[in-house]
């Protein structure tokens, strides 16, 4: 990749590309280009889906070559994209256009890339307005890349609220149940964090005179109109509600339970991941001291979280909204790392991130797969599926025990890294935090026990399994996957910690007795290192 | 010492159950309809385990037990976290590893039988492989955390096995409260390991034993620190090795197929709690807390599981309590110091307890049913199950020369030599022991015939009106099995075993052979007390049990049938009433009708303010709100910024 290239931008523009070229896709009876079009085999709809897959696919591949060239050896901004914007040093401030990735990043972008795929490819069926359905989902994936790809917090801000739009359309418009409802209140929790957000990136920015989240400083922030503490208070409120923290998560399970699978999927997989990615990006790395003061409520708030979220989990009788409930308590575990303040406990938040995307992705897929046939979700109405859905069962067995972190899958490796980066500083939180894994296992298998197990019941003799290519696909890959990072999880725990090294060691200033483990000089030399 | 065996080689010994279950799994499209090579495959890759492991130990017997030096690599890497994973190959491990893969083998041949017909065969064979890789892994790893790691996926095994009967209720819910159960104890070893990283900065298990403990001596590292994490090692084998109070998911665990029970619930994954308190056998000596908890959690556990075990009707779960008893010896043998002697009586128990277990298996093929109760009489028509399982029984009671007899004779001796209090308490139990195996004895293969029960669905049995002997595949087994039921007990006399197991200490001794004429006089009179008073209560009707059941031990009976009560304690007190009726219910309140519906209100106070309440359901207006909201926040934004 030669520099200057904006492979970036490209990145992450192509799926806009694409939701422009679906938008502009005749409709039924528009007439115009139609003839060509229409020369092509299968109907308008088969091509809004076919190049939906195809643009996001080339994103994924694009992600993953960069991945693969990016140099683990450089713990800066890679594949970095930028021009100058807008420069009102009149008025005190620059606001920038740029894009780069480093190693908090990378994977991230990956895992956006992936799961886009996956949503598309299991949104196959999507037969009302196609169209508009494919077209919301790539502008989705712009959002979330370009958030993870800025460089300047008022792009940040831009794509974050970007991300609202097809967000809301696709709930609204493709859910069940209370589905606007449920929209509706995404929209104003999200809302009600960025107002917060926008005016910490604002006081932030112009005292800084900057809006490149590369060149703040926490120490220039002192003159603000806000003191740095209230700031950090401000932008946290949107991270929390995002990632999403108790008390302010009851938008997570309205909004997951009613939209439709593939945003279900993009929500748990990629957009609650904003909020981590967030907290560690500009919260950590921009204000270091305050973050550092504000490690025991933040261990406190993550505990609250692992608890509370596990306990309501316990509870659903409806299996989606289950899943749903799970994320609360396990994207506690992401801000119980981030606490721990060191090397190990970032890394295994960071891990965190992308094992509960995969693995809360994968029961999002599986459980849409059985609504999809068995038109309920309700647990009590479950029962014996494995005897005529084998297949989908194991998959649904897979998912739910890599959920209640099964060693050699994924979630395991991040939840015990978490522990460990976090138990030094914060021993009853972590020891309280412990027992979530414990309750995890309770409700998965308390589900597990009801739905796929059980006698045979004749209602679902016709039922049949898992047969076509865009269910086999997006399966296999998750596998395959959580697989890979469970047994060897080092291919992507390297890599962020690349990425959280340089946030540790500028909270390690104001930390200096930051140590997770206390090493004994014995037992280094029991290493034999 | 450097390995004369190469790395490869010793991972191969997991490799092929490993290789055995994907391979399995790969075909399973086709093994559904024709699943016979489905159990060829498994059987080739253990016995090809077994081959490597006797080998194996070979090496081991060669260098006195001692370690054998095979390179480590690295896992993780992350800050200052290294996890590394490794082999550790010394006496203890090639012991455990031969005692995993011969019980495993001559289970497997005997499921070839058990199990033909069964809808679910091939995928019985991969699970069956899937257990014995975890098993093997977590005998011979390192490092802790990769241990867990294992630890953890035979809790999955166990799960997927106990539950293989999945459309039977009871299976599908004795899977759930197993892996629950243990999990709970489950989380002291995590805890464990997270806290003696943190503390003492690594995961490397001789390096626990040796650095870390001589750190505690020498003062660097306080005793506190130690004694919790041998308490958290302790909780952990609590769970996995069904012990009080965790015990209470072995029993139910029977509703697995019975070559499961005679494999994981009996011969070697509920001895992992042994296994991992052998390993870190010096921390548990380091700390008299952890060793005073365990030596007392095992006698009590060997004393109550043996009451219970004394009262059902069940023939499994006879057999279950007596393992849950059993490995309570080994567990207070650990305890009391008697580490050589868990270990022996851990491979004995191995031998005699998995005889037993097919045993039941063979009389259920016959009767369809394993209700003692609809037996009886079974002597003539199936007497190499009948004299096989007299040869485990007599072995497990302790009987001269068999080889339970030797095995915890030697544990006894240590406790009367340690703590006279737990040395009574255990022999007592092992008179229960006696008596509770001749009582099923009697019942199972004395008497006449009682009509056994009905076939059901899922179900091996034959024509249970006319029981009849199992087929060679199930007889041979028996047989084999009963050779080491005899004579396992012989390698004690010139302290080889212990030799074995003592050399992966940290200052091995060399192992002898004990003997006291007291305790061996004491065990055997209990013994023959126990059989004697089985024989005469039961077969020769002295004592009417019915009319002692209704009289005077009334109280007795319904505590003992009630399971000492534990079940309905934790089950019904603490989780469903505590936990799911008070906590969950309480706090499901809180977010549904507490927090969401304030978070509602305020959304709402905000649009009734702007009269765009009515409206909400409409989708063009929700536009507008959102539109309405994001001006006021852009608003609301710059008079923060430029006012200030």
């Amino acid at each position: 990749m030669g520099e200057g290239f904006p492979i970036l931008s490209i990145l992450v523009f192509l799926p806009l590309a694409g939701a422009l070229l679906i938008a502009l896709l005749p409709g039924q009876r528009v007439p115009w280009p139609a003839a060509a079009v229409r020369a092509l085999p299968g109907n308008q709809q088969a091509h809004a889906k076919w190049i939906a897959l195809a643009v996001a696919f080339a994103t994924l591949v694009i992600a993953l070559v960069l991945f693969v060239l990016f140099d683990r050896a450089d713990s800066g901004f890679q594949f970095t994209d930028t021009f100058l914007w807008i420069s009102a040093q009149d008025a005190g401030f620059d606001v920038s256009y740029a894009f780069g990735v480093d190693g908090l990043s990378m994977p991230l972008v990956l895992l956006t890339g992936l799961l886009t795929t996956i949503a598309v490819l299991i949104s196959w069926r999507i037969d009302v307005r196609p169209k508009e359905y494919f077209a919301w989902l790539l502008v989705l994936e712009t959002s979330v890349l370009g958030v993870f790809t800025s460089l300047d917090l008022i792009f940040f801000f831009i794509f974050w609220e970007l991300e609202l739009l097809p967000m809301f359309f696709l709930i609204s418009v493709w859910g069940s149940g209370r589905r606007s409802y449920s929209a509706m209140k995404f929209v104003l929790f999200t809302f009600f964090g960025s107002a917060f957000m926008l005016v910490g990136f604002l006081v932030m920015g112009v005292v800084a005179g900057t809006f490149d989240m590369r060149e703040i400083q926490e120490s220039a922030l002192a003159g603000a109109v806000l003191p740095v503490p209230a700031i950090f208070a401000f932008i946290f409120l949107a991270f929390g509600i995002k990632l999403p923290l108790v008390p302010v998560h009851t938008w997570l399970p309205d909004a997951h339970t009613d939209a439709p699978t593939a945003a279900s999927v993009m929500l748990a997989g990629v957009l609650l991941k904003m909020g981590g990615y967030g907290i560690l990006r500009l919260l950590f790395t921009l204000m270091p001291e305050t973050a550092a003061a504000a490690d025991v409520a933040l261990a406190i708030l993550a505990a609250v979280s692992i608890i509370y979220g596990a306990v309501i989990t316990v509870r659903q009788t409806d299996l989606k909204r289950l899943v749903a409930y799970s994320s609360v308590s396990h994207m506690g575990f992401v801000l119980l790392g981030v606490a721990g303040l060191g090397v190990v406990g970032m890394s295994g938040a960071a891990m965190q991130l992308v094992t509960h995307g995969l693995i809360t992705g994968m029961l999002f897929v599986v459980v849409g797969m059985i609504y999809d046939r068995t038109h309920t979700r309700q647990i009590s109405a479950m029962r014996g599926l494995a005897h005529y859905l084998p297949l989908l069962s194991t998959m649904l067995v897979f998912a739910g025990l890599a959920g209640l972190g099964l060693p050699a899958l994924a979630g395991f490796v991040s939840e015990v890294t978490v522990f460990l980066g976090a138990f030094g500083r914060h021993e009853p939180q972590t020891a309280v935090a412990l027992v979530g894994v414990l309750l995890a296992a309770g409700y998965v298998l308390w589900a597990l026990q009801r739905s796929v197990f059980g006698p045979r019941d004749e209602r679902w003799r016709e039922l049949q399994d898992v047969r076509a290519w865009w269910e086999f696909l997006p399966l296999g890959a998750l596998v395959s996957l959580i697989v890979l990072l469970g047994v060897y999880p080092s291919v992507v725990l390297d890599v962020f910690e690349l990425g959280v090294r340089p946030i540790a060691e500028g909270i390690a200033v104001f930390q200096p007795d930051i140590v997770e483990s206390e090493a004994l000089e014995v037992a280094r030399l029991g290493r034999g290192g | 010492m450097s390995a004369p065996v190469s790395e490869v080689v010793v991972w191969l010994i997991l490799g092929l159950p490993v290789a055995s279950f994907v391979l399995i799994a790969a075909l399973y499209p086709v093994l559904r309809r024709y699943p016979a090579p489905a159990g060829w495959i498994a059987m080739l890759a253990i016995g090809g385990s077994l081959g490597i492991s006797v080998w194996l130990l070979m090496e081991a017997i060669g260098a006195a037990g001692r370690p054998l030096d095979f390179e480590t690599h690295e896992l993780v890497d992350v800050g200052s976290l290294l996890i590394t994973i490794g082999i550790r190959l010394d006496g203890l491990t090639a012991v455990m590893t031969v005692v995993v893969t011969a019980v495993s083998l001559l289970v497997q041949v005997y499921s070839t039988g058990y199990m033909r017909g069964d809808r679910g065969y091939a995928r019985y064979f991969a699970y069956m492989s899937l257990f014995t890789a975890a098993m093997l892994g977590l005998v011979l790893v390192d490092n802790l955390v990769v241990l867990f790691a294992f630890w953890e996926l035979v809790g999955l095994a166990s799960y997927l096995l106990i539950g293989f009967w999945f459309h039977k209720p009871a299976a599908a819910a004795a899977a759930k409260k197993a892996f629950l159960v243990t999990r709970a104890g489950d989380l002291g070893l995590l805890a464990a390991l997270i806290f003696i990283w943190v503390r003492a900065g690594t995961l490397d298990i001789a390096t626990i034993n040796t650095e870390v403990v001589g750190a505690v001596e020498l003062g660097l590292l306080g005793q506190t620190t130690l004694t919790l994490f041998a308490v958290g090692l302790v909780a952990g084998a609590v769970g996995k090795s069904a012990q009080f109070p965790l015990h209470i998911w072995l029993p139910d665990a029977m509703e697995g197929p019975t070559p499961v029970s005679a494999l994981i619930h009996a011969a070697t994954m509920v001895v992992a709690g042994v296994y991992l308190l052998g390993r870190f056998f010096p921390v548990l000596e380091a700390s008299a807390t952890a060793s005073d908890l365990i030596a007392w959690i095992g006698v009590g556990t060997a004393l109550g599981a043996g009451l219970v075990a004394v009262v059902q009707t069940d023939i499994k779960r006879v057999l279950a309590y007596s393992t849950i008893s059993q490995i309570g010896y080994m567990m207070f043998a650990l305890g009391t110091g008697a580490y050589a002697a868990a270990f022996f009586h851990l491979m004995t128990h191995a031998f005699f307890k998995a005889l037993l277990f097919l045993g039941a298996g063979s009389v259920n093929h016959a009767t369809n049913t394993f209700d003692m109760r609809r037996m009886g009489g079974l002597r003539t028509v199936m007497p190499v199950t009948y004299l096989t399982f007299v040869i485990g029984a007599l072995s497990l009671s302790g009987v001269i020369p068999l080889a339970g007899f030797w095995s915890k004779d030697e544990i006894l001796i240590e406790a009367w030599d340690h703590q006279p209090a737990i040395f009574a308490i255990a022999l007592v139990a092992s008179g229960l022991t006696a008596f509770y195996m001749f009582r099923a004895i009697v019942l199972t293969f004395h008497g006449s015939y009682r009509g056994g029960g009905q076939p059901e669905p899922g179900g091996h049995g034959g024509d249970a009106a006319h029981p009849h002997e199992s087929s060679w595949s199930m007889r041979g087994v028996l047989v084999l099995l009963a050779v080491p039921a005899v004579a396992a007990g012989f390698l004690t006399f010139g302290g080889e075993f212990q030799t074995w197991v003592l050399g992966a200490l940290p200052h091995p001794e060399e192992g002898h052979f004990v003997f006291d004429l007291g305790v061996f006089l004491a065990s055997t009179i209990v013994a023959a007390a126990g059989i004697g008073g089985a024989v005469a209560i039961y077969r020769l009707r002295l004592i009417n049990v019915a009319a002692l059941r209704t009289g005077m031990l009334r109280p007795v009976y319904r505590a003992l049938e009630s399971k000492l009560y534990m079940d309905l304690l934790v089950e019904d007190w603490l989780v469903r009433r505590f936990f799911h009726g008070g906590l969950v219910k309480a706090m499901a309140r809180v977010d549904e009708q507490g927090v969401d519906r304030a978070l509602d209100g305020v959304w709402h106070v905000s649009f009734e303010a702007g009269r765009w309440g009515r409206l909400v359901q409409n989708g063009q207006v929700q536009m507008m709100a959102v539109a309405l909201v994001a001006g006021g926040v852009v608003v609301w934004g710059a008079v923060v910024l430029f006012w200030a």
